[in-house]
């Protein structure tokens, strides 16, 4: 069972008190997008070895959506952030590649 | 009103933990912008308690403030003025982006008190309650058995325990059982 | 024959001996024994029969291993199969019963298995079954099912209670030998916070049998010292009984703690330890591996440390006359254990060429006789030992001679017990030396910093001697309380002695090149009956992997998971494919380490707690009235008020009745209500709705419809504007905390500049809907608002007082009827619902439960998301397209609706269906349509999504979605009628009742 820190809350939650919410950081196609962009939006996800970037609401807490980068292979985790961001923060970067020297961002 | 009732109507569990429904409270849902000065002036003065800071409670008898989230404080106040302090806040943060609701009525608050009042909670959350680090002045947000709780310590053997109206039942049940199952001898 | 010995017994208390009964019979104990040691000292040698062939079986080892002593437990609500005798305490009045045999364990006649063993080999069941087919699901399956199965099920219900309990701790230590202890006194020492947890009832381990010298005083001495100066901590928690069952992501670790199994007790049973700690530490000792020969199944047989312990610790020879087999020097100790005490050992028969080390001197100096080079070619006997036949190891079994004895002590070398390392991924090397699978320390279980979190200290990590054990196990606690950032020095580390030991010789099969008639009775598993022969035919039948050669044969899938026979299998397996041990390498390691009982897994979730039932403010009125309840997420709703002398049918006819021409009242308050404000609010609800929102008046009210982004329907309800910048947003009762999170989810994912707050009030407010003709009749009586046509018109909503009760009236309907929402304070509204039953009587009002409120909607035409909708279906299937905004740019779903799939005019559409005959359609139950699919199914041209019986009209009624349906108006079609003639039914109107909405707009 994964345990994440909340960066709103400030604690460690259980993933029992967790809410996933699959693949981080899709960017939205609505009305006027092509049927390919429309259809990658909504079906297709990245599903790597490896860094993995995923949405978790913290539903038993304060009910706030962070982003959290994890090794899908090591569960080592990374950093765990805000929602409100169209990418991963300079400082989760930096620690994925200290780890991970020849992982690059897609 | 004589008719104004809580969902358990003051139920208690006597015992050397006990545990017992206090009966209604006044709760506003206040969400905005924390860092505001009107809207930590206008909590202060309607509880007479410090602002809490991020995972922080303070309370006074029915009176309180409790961090929910970076844009959500709950209100705390006894139950019949909850709705002139919703309308209080509304008077004093006219112009900001706000909300401001009353809830008391959709919540359950209990008292778990007595030696072992940790440990009857840790049976139930996910959540560290070793006395080093968790004190009084923190609030958790988490589970008990399988519903959304808060709660947070009084004193040093008394936590008071917040879940939703429907689930009171439940929650009491659970709080009930694990005191009555008596003391782990950990915490 | 097995007995009390009167000299030893360290762990009994003969002050105070217990009686128990085993089959009935009344047998005598001492507080400390068993149930094991307990039933040797009664020569009850005989335990149980085993799975396959019957055979009689007896107790093999002296803790968590034991595959064959396995019996019923107590009676009634304390009954319990499959607990083993070895690691049950016994108590005063304990009640056991054998189990697996039938009419009686000393004779058994499934027993005639083992004759037939020739025809029962490893894949029996895969090649024996197949065919003929229909024979499996008649006669193979019922004929196994009856034989298969260990103990019994229990009857009663489970009398006892259990509970969880969540620990945070730095430094978790499972194992509370003395490298536990020392693992302990080293983490403790530097500071960290270490819970100990010990799975016995005994502080020590196998030292407490073995007394090695540490720090120059006996085992016990330092035991004792130890633990006093770890209860002496503040920041050390040691707890016995208490198993580590398993090991989870992220330091995650469960602990079962057996509170109320050695005794009458109060307070829960079991109790689970949900433990998250920052370094775990297991020292969990070795469990020492039988030898493969024939017979050596046999009550008699017991591994060497076993007998040692039987003897030590309980006073119980289990023998007179015992022959120690072995490969290694440890199993010495037992003979000289033995010796010592007065009993009979007419020879050590050691596998390996020499035994010349000091443990094997020392027997021979004892005047044992002792055998190098040698075997046992088979045991003799048949529900007991006899004795042993000898014969040359390197050769094929030719008998040399025959050694009368009654007990047989077998060592086949010790396994460290790796199963919490691996249960999260550790991984494990070949140690050829000592013959043994042990932790790689480089490749441990990783945590979420990326590093390992798992260490293994003392015996369990491959130190088999006492000096390695305790140096290994100090510098493990030491590292781990360094890891999980303890500051303070562990000081120095516990100095040990023992007699130095000679190499192990590998033995996996006795003797070496055994004909197939001794493999054939050489067990490896004893629960599962899994044979040398077994595994033998497994790899030539192309079962290689290990892991298929474990499910072709059942070894290590008993209930004690191969602890005694994964090793020696796999190494089987391995010379059978002429490979290496460790390219065969090991089946998973899966928790729970031993089996925990399925109520502590439940925990304090049984009877009224097993699942939280929500309850409304009317809800107790409800079952005190006659609710026939339903469950609609966790709430339970009345499904219909049943009267004295009703069906359930009758109920609903007389509710549905009563509300089209009285008054009827519906608990409404499990429908969701958000507050939804801010200054982009309008903006907000315009992309959540399919329609809009924004322009809506204050005061007023608007049917909405939420779609997915796949375009599909996943909520409908009534919104209302509550002032320039709120809305109120009604969902459906399962809805209410979906669509806050789905809100939530926007608004935090990808609106976040937008400003705008939710909130969601469902459980603040009581709200009960007061429908039909004589609704407004009983709100004029308790007074207050103007509840008139002109003052609060359909569809608008006003705040006021109702009677005494503050309350926000909404004037919108689900049933055609004239009908107001009323929402009052929850503290309000049971009085607030006693008022209007009181109010109501002279106007005939009734409680109307979920079924009435369906037929009442559905005579409407009206959809009800779940049914109408499943997940594939768009407003436009369901003719709501005048739902779908035209003149917004954008809302969730308006893009999937431009799919190909979405706008295909083939798609079914919603129509009403009236059976020419009145009856009412199956639930649903599929249109029939010409011809065939290609895979010879017939064609369907829709389907049956709401179908009730009317009162109103007197018969059936119905909502389907059909294939072109809204333009094929009056045409007859058949549904599907499960062991019926398909029923004929005219495609109409959804709405059949009250067609032009004459009766709400009154």
């Amino acid at each position: 069972m994964l345990i994440l820190r909340c960066p709103y809350c400030g604690v460690d939650v259980d993933e029992t008190d967790l809410h996933g919410g699959g693949e981080a950081h899709l960017k939205r196609f609505g009305p006027g997008s092509t049927d390919d962009e429309f259809h990658d939006y909504l079906f297709m996800r990245e599903n790597p070895k490896g860094v993995h970037f995923e949405r978790w609401q913290h539903s038993y807490g304060c009910g706030k959506w962070f982003l959290a980068a994890r090794c899908t292979a090591t569960l080592e985790v990374f950093g765990t952030y805000p929602a409100q961001t169209t990418e991963p923060p300079k400082e989760v970067v930096e620690a994925i590649k200290a780890k991970r020297p020849n992982w690059e961002v897609l | 009103m004589s008719n104004v009732v809580s969902a358990l109507d003051g139920q208690v569990a006597p015992g050397e933990v006990t545990v017992r429904e206090l009966g209604l409270r006044g709760m506003i849902t206040l969400r905005g912008d924390l860092s505001s000065r009107k809207l930590q002036n206008i909590c202060k003065k309607l509880t007479g308690v410090a602002f809490p800071k991020q995972g922080g409670v303070a309370s006074e008898g029915d009176k309180g403030l409790a961090w929910m989230s970076p844009d959500e404080v709950l209100v705390m106040v006894p139950h019949a003025e909850a709705a002139p302090a919703v309308a209080a806040i509304e008077a004093a943060l006219k112009g900001e982006h706000f909300l401001a609701v009353n809830v008391s009525d959709a919540r359950a608050v209990f008292s778990v008190q007595g030696a072992f009042s940790r440990e009857v909670i840790a049976k139930l959350a996910p959540a560290d309650l070793h006395p080093d680090r968790f004190k009084e002045g923190m609030m958790r947000r988490t589970r008990l058995g399988q519903v959304a709780a808060a709660f947070w310590m009084v004193d040093e053997e008394t936590f008071c325990v917040i879940c939703f109206r429907s689930v009171a039942e439940y929650t009491f049940g659970l709080l009930k059982a694990s005191a009555g199952a008596g003391e782990v001898g950990y915490l | 024959m097995s007995t009390r010995l009167q000299s030893s017994g360290r762990l009994l208390n003969k002050n105070n001996p217990v009686s128990f009964t085993f089959n009935g019979k009344k047998l005598r104990g001492y507080e400390g024994d068993t149930l094991a040691s307990a039933l040797l000292a009664n020569d009850q040698l005989l335990v149980g029969r085993s799975f396959k062939y019957h055979r009689p079986r007896g107790v093999v080892a002296s803790g968590a291993e034991e595959p064959n002593g396995l019996v019923n437990l107590g009676r009634d609500g304390h009954f319990e199969p499959n607990q083993r005798v070895t690691t049950q305490e016994l108590f005063d009045g304990l009640e056991a019963t054998s189990q697996n045999h039938f009419p009686t364990l000393e004779f058994d006649v499934g027993a005639i298995n083992t004759h037939l063993s020739r025809f029962l080999p490893a894949g029996f069941y895969y090649k024996m079954f197949i065919y003929p087919r229909p024979f499996w699901k008649h006669v193979y399956e019922p004929f196994i099912r009856k034989s298969a199965g260990l103990g019994k099920a229990p009857k009663d219900r489970d009398a006892d209670t259990y509970e969880h309990f969540h620990a945070y701790v730095d430094v978790l230590i499972v194992g509370g030998g003395i490298a536990g202890l020392t693992a302990a006194l080293a983490a403790g020492r530097a500071g960290a916070q270490v819970l100990l947890i010990e799975q016995t009832a005994h502080w020590g381990g196998r030292a407490m049998v073995d007394q090695p010298e540490i720090d120059g005083m006996s085992a016990e001495a330092w035991v004792a010292q130890t633990l006093a100066e770890l209860n002496g901590m503040a920041n050390v928690q040691t707890r016995t009984r208490m198993m580590g069952s398993g090991v989870y992501d992220h330091g995650f670790a469960m602990a079962y703690e057996r509170l109320g199994d050695h005794g009458p007790h109060d307070g829960p049973r079991h109790r689970l330890w949900k433990i998250r700690a920052k370094q775990i530490v297991t020292a969990t000792g070795a469990i020492e591996r039988p030898l493969s020969f024939a017979a050596n199944d046999l009550p008699g047989v017991l591994l060497a440390s076993a007998v040692r312990d039987y003897a030590l610790n309980y006073g119980v020879s289990v023998g007179d006359r015992t022959v120690v087999v072995t490969n290694n020097d440890d199993a010495y100790r037992t003979a000289i254990a033995l010796k010592e005490a007065g009993l009979e050992v007419p020879a050590i028969i050691d596998a390996r060429t020499e035994a010349t080390g000091q443990l094997p001197e020392a027997a021979r100096a004892l005047g044992i006789r002792v055998e190098t080079g040698k075997g046992v070619a088979t045991v003799k006997g048949g529900k007991r030992v006899t004795g042993v036949a000898i014969c040359a190891q390197a050769g094929e079994g030719s008998v040399l001679e025959e050694i009368g004895c009654d007990c047989v002590a077998m060592s086949g070398g010790w396994s460290p017990v790796v199963h919490l390392w691996s249960h999260c991924g550790g991984k494990l090397k070949w140690d050829d030396e000592q013959a043994m699978f042990r932790p790689d320390p480089k490749r441990p279980p990783m945590n979420q910093n990326g590093i390992g979190f798992v260490s293994t200290a003392g015996v369990a990590n491959g130190f088999l001697s006492t000096e390695g054990a305790l140096t290994d196990a100090f510098a493990a606690g030491e590292t781990a309380a360094k890891l999980a950032g303890a500051k303070g020095k562990a000081d120095k580390a516990p100095m040990g002695a023992d007699a130095a030991e000679q190499p192990i010789s590998p033995v996996w099969l006795m003797p070496q090149g055994a004909s197939y008639k001794l493999r054939s009775k050489a067990w490896l598993d004893f629960q599962n009956d899994v044979k040398v022969s077994d595994v033998q035919l497994a790899a030539q039948e192309g079962f290689e992997s290990v892991e298929h050669a474990k499910r072709y044969t059942t070894l290590g899938m008993a209930t004690d998971q191969g602890k005694l026979s994964n090793i020696n299998g796999l190494a089987i397996l391995s010379k059978s494919l002429d490979s290496e041990i460790p390219n065969v390498g090991t089946t998973t390691f899966r928790p729970p380490y031993t089996p925990i009982s399925m109520s502590s897994i439940a925990g304090v979730a049984q009877n009224e707690l097993f699942q939280p039932l929500r309850k409304t403010p009317v809800s107790d009125w409800s079952n005190d009235n006659g609710a026939d309840n339903e469950p609609v997420g966790a709430w339970r709703r009345a499904f219909a008020y049943v009267r004295s002398g009703e069906s359930v049918h009758d109920a609903v006819n007389r509710e549905v009745k009563n509300t089209r021409e009285n008054l009827g009242l519906l608990d409404a308050s499990t429908l969701g209500k958000l507050i939804v404000k801010g200054p982009d609010a309008g903006k907000f609800l315009d992309m959540m709705y399919t329609n809009m929102m924004s322009n809506l008046k204050v005061g007023k009210c608007r049917y909405g419809l939420m779609c997915t982004e796949n375009g599909f329907l996943m909520d409908d309800g009534v919104v209302a504007r509550i002032d320039e910048d709120t809305w109120l947003c009604h969902t459906t009762t399962g809805g209410a905390e979906r669509i806050h999170g789905w809100m939530e989810d926007w608004l935090q994912c990808e609106w976040w500049d937008w400003k705008v707050y939710v909130a969601n009030v469902t459980e603040q407010f009581a709200q009960i809907a007061v429908v039909g003709p004589n609704a407004r009749k009983v709100l004029e009586k308790l007074g207050g608002m103007d509840v008139s046509k002109e003052a609060l018109p359909f569809m608008e909503w006003r705040d006021g007082k109702i009677g005494e009760f503050d309350a926000r009236a909404y004037r919108i309907s689900f049933s055609g009827e004239l009908s107001y929402e009323i929402a009052v304070p929850a503290s309000q509204g049971r009085a607030f619902w006693d008022a209007l039953t009181e109010a109501g009587e002279e106007f005939g009002v009734m409680p109307y439960g979920t079924e009435c409120l369906h037929i009442l909607r559905a005579e409407k035409g009206f959809i009800m998301i779940g049914d109408e909708t499943d997940g594939t279906v768009i407003p436009q299937d369901l003719n709501l397209q005048w739902a779908l905004s035209k003149k917004k740019d954008d809302y969730l779903g308006k893009r999937a609706h431009e799919r190909s799939h979405m706008a295909d005019p083939n798609r079914w559409k919603l129509v009403g269906l009236e059976t020419l005959d009145g009856s009412v359609l199956p639930d649903g139950a599929y249109a029939i349509a010409e011809g065939t699919n290609e895979n010879g199914q017939r064609n369907t041209q829709g389907r049956v999504t709401s179908t009730y019986y009317s009162a109103n009209l007197g018969r059936g009624i119905a909502m389907g979605l059909v294939h072109n349906g809204p333009n094929r108006m009056g045409e007859v079609i058949s549904f599907t009628n499960i062991g019926g003639e398909p029923i004929r039914t005219k495609i109409v109107d959804p709405v059949v009742y009250d067609k032009d909405g004459e009766k709400q707009n009154v």
